[in-house]
């Protein structure tokens, strides 16, 4: 509390107008809809990268490790290398997520204390569906599946990937998706993902106030196509893997 | 029809309250849902027990007191349709009926069924009025309005703030009852000059009491009114450029 007393005067420092906004819950609203835009901006692109698995090798090394390599390499020779990596995607995606999961608590704590008492009988849902009445559970399931997917391909910790070698994505991912419980676990990450952003990319429009009668119906629609379509490509790997099709 | 009640009973506001269940013999399917619950009353004072205590007062769907979740449903299982215009035909013999009242931490239990819903009341003060000069009627046609504005305001002043839109929904937001009221009026010229105030105030006053809102879209079948998820997209865009508008320079406080 930074009450300054003064000549009898309560003066109350106000904290920056960024920050008063995020106090309020319809302000957290707002930053998890734009925390979420850059969130749903990066799993279509790391989706689209990851097809790269299916080119295969070229030359000796795979498409997929040169891909893998180029993003390190980004805005060479301007930066020195990782830089833009770091500045441009791990950064902002690290502060999204934060974000993104602080709003998530506060917000799931004030919607606690708005009915202290549940209600005795069962409720008849309406309209709350599934994707959205589970969305802190499906985030947590996206999350816990992060910090795992950054250990195994990413890092290249011992005790989750250990046929992990640096800059052989092709390999490392094959090597995980080999064993059957990695497998399922990613599978069931990306239905978790998919029943996230089923109800997300939907629900960001009206937090965000972007409502048109011209375009209000295919909104919906936005968010099934975004959901389906990220979950597939990323599902392919996999799927891949146990077809065969990626060895 | 015959028909098993199973209803919330609360001596008083924040004891421990049970479900009683009764037995309702001989209700006539064209009875309204308030009527059914009188004859149920009448037949407890007769055998001298205490009435099931609910809140209602017009009876013809405008007044908004006679919210009951019934089955698990703010206002029962017909859509667009306050408790009172809820008829016995909705049900079938044998049935069991499950009643409770709203459930809500600012909505605290009066006794029964009734709910003290003075919380609405406080977002009402906190910025659902307009300066308009009394004494004399304006002249009728001196404020244009354009016919869509006027039907967007009316459908959002169709609010009658029975609070179903906080009992249906699951995070208990008061969303879709402030938006309908800062709808009303800042769609109309005559809300122009406290507009962002408005919207600033009633937000930051609703959230002081209810929860955050999640877009589940519970609310809108459960209303009574039909009032529109719109308006809450009309809200939370209106209270963001409440926080960027220049109000010293812009025409509107
Ligand atoms: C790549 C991963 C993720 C994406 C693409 C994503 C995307 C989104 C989007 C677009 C929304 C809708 C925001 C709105 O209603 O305005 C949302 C809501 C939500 N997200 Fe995420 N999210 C991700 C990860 C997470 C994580 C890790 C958590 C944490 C536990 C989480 C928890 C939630 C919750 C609880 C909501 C609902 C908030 C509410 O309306 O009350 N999400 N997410
Ligand atoms: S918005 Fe609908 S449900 Fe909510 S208080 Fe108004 S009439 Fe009742
Ligand atoms: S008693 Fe007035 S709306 Fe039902």
């Amino acid at each position: 509390m930074l009450n300054l007393r003064r000549a009898g005067r309560e003066r109350v420092r106000r904290a920056p107008w960024i920050v008063s906004i995020y106090r309020t819950d319809t302000g957290k609203k707002y930053a998890m809809a734009i925390s979420g835009v850059v969130l749903l901006l990066f799993v279509l692109g790391h989706m689209i990268g990851n097809l790269h698995v299916f080119e295969g090798a070229h030359g000796g090394t795979f498409r997929i490790d040169e891909y893998g390599e180029g993003l390190r390499d980004l805005g060479e020779p301007l930066f020195p290398r990782t830089m833009v990596l770091w500045a441009f995607l791990r950064i902002p995606l690290a502060a999204a997520f934060l974000i993104h999961i602080h709003a998530a608590l506060a917000l799931t704590r004030s919607n606690r204390d708005a009915r202290e008492t549940k209600y005795q009988s069962p409720r008849d849902y309406l309209a709350a569906r599934y994707a959205s009445r589970t969305m802190r559970w499906s985030g947590v399931i996206v999350l816990l599946f992060l910090a795992w997917h950054l250990a195994d391909l990413t890092i290249g910790v011992e005790a989750v990937n250990p046929d992990f070698v640096r800059g052989s994505v092709y390999h490392n991912l094959v090597a995980s998706l080999s064993r059957w419980p990695v497998w399922i676990l990613y599978v069931a990450a990306q239905v978790a993902l998919a029943f996230h952003i089923w109800h997300g990319a939907w629900s960001l429009f009206q937090s965000l106030g972007i409502s048109n009668p011209r375009f209000n119906r295919f909104r919906r629609t936005f968010a099934h196509a975004f959901a389906t379509v990220v979950v597939a490509g990323f599902l392919a790997v996999p799927v891949g893997v146990a077809l065969d099709i990626v060895s | 029809m015959h028909l098993t009640l199973r209803v919330w009973r609360q001596d008083g506001p924040g004891v421990e309250g049970r479900f009683e269940t009764y037995e309702a013999a001989g209700i006539h399917q064209d009875m309204s849902f308030l009527e059914m619950l009188d004859l149920v009353n009448e037949r407890l004072v007769t055998a001298g027990h205490e009435p099931i205590a609910f809140d209602h007062d017009c009876r013809e769907g405008i007044c908004g007191s006679c919210g009951l979740m019934i089955d698990g449903r703010a206002h029962g299982p017909q859509g667009s349709t306050a408790t009172c215009q809820l008829h016995m035909r909705e049900f079938s013999d044998g049935d069991t009926i499950v009643i409770e009242p709203w459930r809500a931490t600012s909505f605290p239990i009066v006794r029964d069924l009734v709910v003290d819903r003075g919380a609405f009341d406080r977002i009402i003060e906190a910025g659902g009025y307009i300066g308009a000069p009394t004494g004399s009627a304006p002249e009728a046609n001196l404020t244009p309005v354009p016919k869509e504005t006027s039907d967007a305001a009316m459908d959002a002043a169709a609010c009658i703030g029975c609070g179903a839109c906080v009992a249906a929904c699951p995070n208990g937001a008061g969303q879709l009852f402030t938006a309908a009221k800062v709808a009303h009026l800042n769609l109309l010229p005559q809300g122009q000059p406290e507009r962002w105030m408005r919207v600033e105030r009633m937000v930051e006053t609703m959230e002081e009491y209810f929860g955050s809102c999640s877009n589940h879209g519970e609310c809108e079948p459960a209303c009574p009114k039909g009032i529109s998820l719109d308006n809450i997209a009309l809200m939370n865009r209106d209270y963001l450029l409440s926080k960027i508008r220049n109000r010293k320079l812009g025409g509107q406080r």
